[in-house]
Parts: structure tokens; sequence; C-alpha cells
């Protein structure tokens, strides 16, 4: 059946991208309202300080400020899902980041004039920046707001175990432990968060036009910060400059902009500058991980132990949480018996760390394909081997209890091991100036949504108008990925109408059914398959009208090129003429399906036991570079990539995604790192926080990998983290093969790869 | 009070006289004065290309750049490749070959690869992929990896 298919599988250009490439699609920064005022945030000075006292006069008097708000001005509640973080801090501040007051002006420029006229007066402390400090029985409650059950400054703590820990030790042949060090990155959309809210004093309303990728929690957790009622908020999403995990939770300045909207009954917007963007938005949680692991005489995995403490910084957002994510790594990706993990998300005077592409699997896979390459070294086993030896397989419950009903786990290593032609290049022996090395990695993620929050699900309506036209309005978000071509384009195959004949609606919490988020790598299944049903149900109005016009039955019908024919007779007739014939004659329908799609996947229980996704997704990558060992540099030649798709659904927009998370991972493994010195942040500006350019870029290879799993729409599984996931480890992989040491803190910068060559020489 | 100029420059085809500040910055002007959204602000420092517009031709960082020094000169900008209903060659190619994910950076990666593209025309040459990236690496993309950007400006000159 599957060869059959029209669109599906067939490169198709994003529907979106003309209005793109021709400037015309509209951004949080491009939206103007009638009467429109802007508006700007003071922050802290300090990373830690008490606030003696906040004088706004000064700035209230400067013509064209309309607004001043400090704390005592407002009645809000604290924001993050532990409830730790005051939208406009109040007595003292706790990171650099802390919003004080906030200002609306009638322009951009008086509104930032008039921060400057702000008097704060601090008291400044002692900061925590290290979270080992901060762990310590004197270290002073840092976030007041929440104390851990355990340790003051602990926000978040995960324990996760499987096996029999011991026993396996006592078998283990061969055990090796690393200290892992991963940095602070961020995600640099090139569109910077960007905020308008209408408030109408008429009918206490709120309209925010959000870069949200979560519109519906968004929505509730906008009324929860306000005091409102969530129906009388309505999100609008305009295109979205990049997501990749950063618009996932609310922050400060969005709820700031609401209420400086219904202090002056007028729109008010905020743009963050790239500045304001590097020092605001959220990061990827920096980490310790310290990895044990063992093999048994035949090179099986006997166990892993886990402990990892992450820099949360001062306030909870998602980055705490992605421990979810980062143990299933640890517990299920390869076979192994046992498993133990820990990790502690612990309050600093730092920045703090929100969810990013991959939720802490990148940092996972780091470790632990770091740790095999260690432990294969130490046994003197060969390191593709000891991976596909070690390998998951179809029909696999994990220790955890991921179910693998569809694996290609072994088939990408496999594959990559093969095309890169890895086990020649591993054993080259390297020599002079510029040495070659190869790495290799794997990577296991949820490729069918996470069943984290209540629902994982999506709605979806579709309407047919009287011409043949298809809306689809979908509860997902597009933030780039292309979700709205795949859905067009499954709606194409489905009913065999022209794709330039769909529209897609998903902008809008007033009209679009509920969805969880764009997060997850889930919009292509989840959203996929809810498409899937309301097509299905669609079709249950449509297919008996036609087939009493063909003098047929349902089951001999075809939909294709616009038209419904019967297989039997050959006869066929116009799809705009059935669906006319639905709306005008008795009993008159519409041509319109609702549907809500819940994945078969289960809640994980309080030991975090349970079949957490309705697919996973596997993934291999080999690559490999050549380091300059006069200058330290790393410069990475080819990455092969075979991963895991279940099946390729839009080949453009899939290889985009395995591109762009390549090089989003190296630029994590080489050459990104947030600077963070005593709290304050030395390089938010793209000259010093260095992405990669396209003169960076290796030539990338792609396999994809068709296991068809029977939950994904076509067989498809999620797709858009995973291709970062595994590429820091094999990078790190690779520079160890190519001067023969170990680099196990990220980025692999050209002073630690010196350093570590002249340890080397000394030793 | 900033000193007011009066400029008379050509924008899109489009003949215009303004009086602004000396101050004001070309990527403010062409955004809030002229109304003209398609360029965008990225970093305001130079760095990521998103705001490049074009003046006399060559590509400029708008973000840098003082509008009174297009005083006499012709800008393009986005919305200036559209014409006669059909989308620039260069437009084209980037959504042909999937060159756009947020489309964030297209605007300004759409100039500088049409400056790239007339002056190889102009010299006749051939660029290899080399020479294509360094013409991009003023831009910064976060989501494509670049690969095929560089495809689609490849493409430009096979056709």
């Amino acid at each position: 059946m599957l060869e059959q298919l029209k669109v599906i599988g067939h490169p198709t250009p994003k529907l979106d991208g003309k209005i793109r490439a021709c400037g015309k699609a509209v951004y949080g920064h491009d939206i103007v309202l009638p009467n429109m005022l802007y508006g700007a945030i003071l922050r802290s000075k300090y990373p830690a300080a008490e606030i003696v006292s906040i004088d706004t006069s000064k700035a209230k008097q400067l013509p064209g400020v309309v607004c001043v708000i400090t704390a005592s001005d407002v009645d809000v509640n604290n924001i993050s899902y532990k409830r730790d973080h005051p939208i406009l801090k109040k007595g003292e501040v706790n990171c650099i980041r802390d919003e004080i007051a906030a200002v609306a002006a009638v322009s951009n420029e008086i509104a930032h004039k008039a921060l400057n006229l702000i008097k704060v007066d601090y008291k400044v402390k002692p900061g925590i920046f290290d979270p080992f400090e901060a762990l310590k029985d004197q270290a002073p409650q840092i976030n007041k707001f929440f104390a851990g059950k355990s340790k003051k400054n602990i926000t978040h703590e995960f324990h996760y175990e499987h096996g029999n820990l011991q026993e396996q030790k006592d078998r283990s042949a061969c055990i090796v432990s690393r200290r892992y060090i991963m940095p602070r990155v961020t995600h640099c959309c090139l569109g910077t968060c960007a905020i308008t809210a209408d408030y109408s004093r008429i009918d206490t309303r709120l309209t925010l036009y959000s870069v949200t990728q979560v519109p519906f929690l968004y929505q509730r957790d906008m009324a929860h910060a306000l005091k409102m009622e969530p129906s009388h908020i309505r999100i609008i999403q305009p295109v979205i400059g990049g997501g990749f995990g950063s618009k996932l939770d609310m922050y400060p300045y969005e709820p700031i902009c609401a209420l400086l909207s219904m202090k002056t009954g007028q729109p008010v917007q905020i743009v963050f500058d790239r500045e304001e963007e590097f020092l605001a938005s959220p990061t990827r949680q920096p980490m310790v991980m310290d990895v044990t692991t063992g093999a048994d005489k035949n090179g099986r995995f006997t166990f892993r132990e886990v402990k990892i403490i992450k820099d949360n910084g001062a306030y909870t957002s998602w980055g705490a949480t992605t421990p979810f994510v980062m143990m299933q790594t640890f517990s299920s990706l390869y076979q192994v018996p046992a498993c133990l993990f820990d990790s502690y998300a612990v309050y600093t005077n730092n920045v703090y760390a929100g969810s990013f592409r991959g939720y802490g699997n990148p940092q996972a896979t780091f470790a632990l394909e770091r740790n095999i390459d260690a432990l294969a070294d130490e046994m003197g086993m060969d390191r593709a081997e000891i991976r596909l030896l070690n390998a998951n397989y179809q029909g696999e419950t994990t220790g955890q209890g991921l179910v693998y009903r569809s694996c290609g786990h072994k088939q990408a290593l496999e594959t990559v091991i093969e095309k890169s032609g890895y086990s020649k290049k591993y054993s080259v022996i390297q020599q002079g100036r510029y040495r070659r090395g190869i790495g290799l990695s794997s990577m296991l993620h949820v490729g069918g949504g996470a069943k984290i929050y209540r629902s994982d699900g999506c709605g979806t309506t579709v309407k047919f108008d009287a011409y043949g036209y298809l809306t689809i309005i979908t509860g997902s978000t597009e933030i780039g990925q292309g979700s709205e071509t795949v859905l067009a384009m499954i709606a194409a195959e489905e009913l065999g109408i022209d794709i330039n004949k769909i529209r897609v609606i998903n902008s809008d919490t007033d009209v679009k059914p509920w969805d969880v988020g764009v997060h997850a790598s889930r919009t292509s299944f989840v959203a996929g398959n809810s498409l899937l049903g309301a097509i299905n149900e669609l079709k249950k109005k449509i297919s008996p009208q036609a087939a009493q016009m063909l003098n047929t039955d349902v089951e001999d019908l075809d939909y294709l090129n616009g038209q419904i024919s019967s297989r039997k007779s050959g006869a066929s007739v116009k799809i705009d003429k059935v669906i006319r014939e639905i709306h005008f004659n008795a009993p008159n329908e519409l041509c319109l399906a609702n549907y809500y799609y819940e994945p078969g996947s289960e809640f994980q229980d309080k030991n975090y036991m349970g079949n957490v996704s309705g697919a996973y997704a596997f993934a291999a990558q080999a690559v490999e570079v050549e380091v300059d060992t006069y200058t330290g540099n790393v410069k990475v030649l080819d990455v092969y990539v075979a991963q895991d798709v279940g099946k390729v659904l839009n080949p453009l927009g899939l290889s985009g995604q395995i591109e762009g998370g390549v090089v989003m991972g190296m630029g994590y493994a080489l050459t990104e790192e947030l600077i963070i010195e005593n709290g304050l942040i030395l390089n938010p500006n793209f000259h010093n926080y260095k992405l990669p350019t396209a003169g960076d870029i290796p030539n990338i290879h792609f396999f994809p990998i068709e296991t068809i799993d029977s939950a994904g729409p076509y067989g498809a599984k999620g797709v858009g983290e995973a291709p970062l996931i595994p590429t820091p480890a094999a990078i790190a992989n690779a520079v160890n093969n190519a001067i023969g040491v170990e680099m196990n803190s990220l980025p692999i910068t050209p002073e630690k790869v010196l350093k570590a060559l002249k340890n080397k020489i000394n030793d | 009070m900033t000193k007011q100029h009066t400029i008379s420059f050509t924008i899109n085809g489009h003949k215009l006289q303004k009086t602004i500040p000396a101050s004001m910055l070309l990527l403010d002007f062409i955004r809030d004065e002229l109304n003209l959204k398609g360029t965008k602000p990225g970093c305001g420092e130079g760095e990521c290309g998103a705001c490049t517009v074009l003046v006399d031709g060559q590509p400029v960082n708008s973000c840098l750049f003082l509008a009174v020094n297009i005083d006499g000169k012709d800008v393009t900008t986005v919305e200036g490749l559209f014409q006669q209903e059909m989308l620039d060659p260069v437009q084209n190619a980037l959504v042909e070959y999937g060159g756009i994910q947020c489309g964030f950076c297209t605007p300004g990666m759409v100039m500088t690869i049409k400056a790239f593209h007339n002056e190889c025309l102009s010299r006749n040459i051939i660029p290899d992929k080399e020479q294509i990236k360094k013409a991009l690496e003023g831009n910064l993309c976060r989501c494509t990896g670049y690969t095929k950007i560089v495809k689609a400006v490849e493409a430009l000159f096979i056709r």
C-alpha cells in the first residue's frame, strides 16, 4: 500500500516558504496596533542583593512615559511550575535577569530612557554561583519561595533505579568512571523574544500576540499569574522566528507586558534586543555528571550509575525537569540490566535554565557515549563492536518499561559504520600537524510524544468549502519545522486534492482545538494522527454521498486528482460537486469533522516506570574531524547520520531538520558557551558567543531508516530533536581518536585541545 | 534636538523624499518610517546579517548604516525583489531547495545572495562551494545548518 503514496514521501517545499522569502511573514516584531505603546524592563544590576528602595518618580515625569510599574503596583501570583518566581521582584534580587520595574511609553527610545531614570538602591550580597557551594550546610537559602525536601537549595531531584546494581557490579569484568562537564549554551533564535499585549477594559479580555510554543498551557499559566479567567485570554501566535524549546515556558516579560496593557488600557509591545535576549532568555542546563558503567568479560553492559548536579539558576523553569528524558538514555539506550540514576537541580545566583531541543538528552548522550568509548578502550574492545553487541532491538521492553514496538538502533549503527568507512579510518595512525579521527555515537529519544501533561493529545477540525478547498484547523504550532506542510501533505494524500487547495490554521486559541504544544518531537506524530482521524470522520460524510452519486458502495471509492471515483465502473465525480450536494441539498450538512487524538502511551508511575511515548526514535552518527595540533582547532569534515524516522513523510523537511540539528550540535560541541562569571554574563552578543557559520559546515550524509511504526502516521516517528543529540559525543569521540586524549567537557575549544595535548606529552 | 536632514532616494523603484534625524539608523528608517517590515532586526551590531539590504547594489547591514547616507542612492529591500507577481530566482531557489525554516534570517539571506549572484554574473564567475560558503558567512541561520541554503545558491548558477 505504501508504494502507492502520491504525496507522502515526495520532497515538498514549505507551503509557507514563499511569504517568508518575500519578507511578508508577520513576526512578533512586525506587529503594530493602533495607539500601541512600547514596553521596557529594568533588570537588576547585581546577581544577589537586597533592594533597599526604588524611586520611579523621575521616570514617571519624563514626557512620553505613560506608565511605570514595580512589584508594589501589581497583584499577581508567582510563576514557574514550582511557583518560585515573582514576576516583578520585591525586597531582593537573585540573578542578573531579575525584573525590578517596567515602563510603557510612546516610543521604544523614551521607554529605555525612562529606565535610566529609575533609581534603585541595592545592598549587595555575596552570591553563590557554584551549585556545589549551594549544597553546603552553611549556604543560605537562595530562593525563599521554595525549599527542597532534602536540602534547602535543591529545587527538583530525581531518583530512578532498575535491576540489581550490586549483583551487576560483582559480575563486571571492567568498570570505568568519568566526570563530564556541560556548559551553559543558549538557543540564539534569530527572532528575539517578542510580545504584544492588548487588554480591553470594556470587556476585560486580554489578547496576546505571543511567540509561545505551548499556547494552551501558556493561556492557563498567564491566567494564574494575572488572576484572570483563562478563557478571557486569547493567544494569537504570529510567525515564530525560531523556538528550539526556548518558548516552552512563560517568562516574566510576558505577564509584565500584559500588566502594562492592563494599567494603560493601550496595547503594549516588548521586543528584546540581542543583548537582552542573551541575558534574559533561558539556557540549556549546565551540569556535572559522574557516570560509572560496567561490562562483563564479553563486553555486554552490566550497569550504569549516574549522579548529576545541575546549576538551576535562581528560579525554576523546565530545565529542572530534563532528568525525565536524561534517565531514559541511561536506563534504556543499549541493553543494560541495572541502572541507578540520581539528579539534583540546585539553586544558584546564576541565570536560570529552561528547555532546549533535546531536553537534557544531548548532555546524557554525551556522557554515555563518551563513557562507552572509555569502557571499550579499557577492555581493548572495538568501539563499534561493543555498540553493536549491546544495541537495542525490536520487541525489547527496557528496564524502565519503554516498549520498542519498532527499533532501528542497530541498523542505524550498522549504516553509519559502513557508510563512513569507520573501521578502516579508525585504525589509521595519525601523525603530523593535522590529525584526523572518526567517532561514533547513537541516541534514543521519544518519537511519539511524551505523556507528561494530563493529555498528550491534539485536536483537529477539517472543513471543506463549496469549491473543494480544505481548511485544516489544528491545535499544533508551526515554529519553522515544517508541520504545516506535513499536515497539508497528509490531507492531500488522503483526500486526493491538490496541496495548493489546502490551508492550515494553527495560530489562535479562540479558534483552534486544544493541543499540548510543540515539543518532544511530537507534532508530525500527534497532530498527523489527529488529522488522519479527522479526515476519516470527514470521509464518513462524503463517501456515502459520492457512493450514491456513482451508484456504488463506499468501499469502492478512490479519492484522486480532485475526484472521487468508482474502482469497479471507472465513473467519477468531482469532489467539490459532492460537497455541494451535501451542503445545499436536504438534509443540508456541513462538510466538517473534528477529531481528538491521544497517543497510546502511559503515565509513568512514581518510580518513573512506564511506556511514556507512543513510539521511540533511534539514531546513530559517525563524525570525521581534523585536529590542527598547532592551533588546537577542530574542524568537522563529514557527518554520517542514520536515523530511524519510522517513515519519511517530507524528505525535504526531514533532511532540513537533520542538517540544522547536526550543525546546532556542532556548535554545542566546539564553539558555543555563555560565559558567566560571578553571576554576570560576559559574552551577550554574536561576536563573542560563537554560532557556527556557513563556512564551518561539514558534509552531511543522511540515511533515513524506515521501520514503519504501526502507531505513527504512515509509520512515521518524531524527528526534530534527534539529529543534534548524538553529535557532540561523536565529535568528542572523533577528537579522541585523532589525538588520543579524552575530551570530557564542552565546548572542545582550541585552548582545551592544546592543554590536553601538552598534558599528554608531559605524562 | 537632533539635527534633521532631508534625503532623496529610491526605495524598491519608488522615488521618495523624507526628513529624518541624523542619528537614525537605516534599519529603523526602513521598518518604522517606511513600514517595510520584511527587513529584520537580528542583533543590532552587524553580526547576524538579518537586516541586510542593498544600497546601490551593495549589501549593507542596515543596523550599522545611517539612514542619511542613502541620500541620492538606490535602496532595495526584500520586498523589492518580488516583481510582476514573480518571486526573484533567489527567493524561488531558497523555497524550492528547502533553505527556509523559521524564515527570520531569510530576508537578509536573500539580499546577501542577490548581491553575490549579481556580482558573480557581472564578473562572469561560477563560484565553487567554498566561495559560496564564504559569501554567506556574514548571515547567521540557526534552523537550517546552511546546507540547503548553499545548495540553493549553487542551483542559481546551474540554471
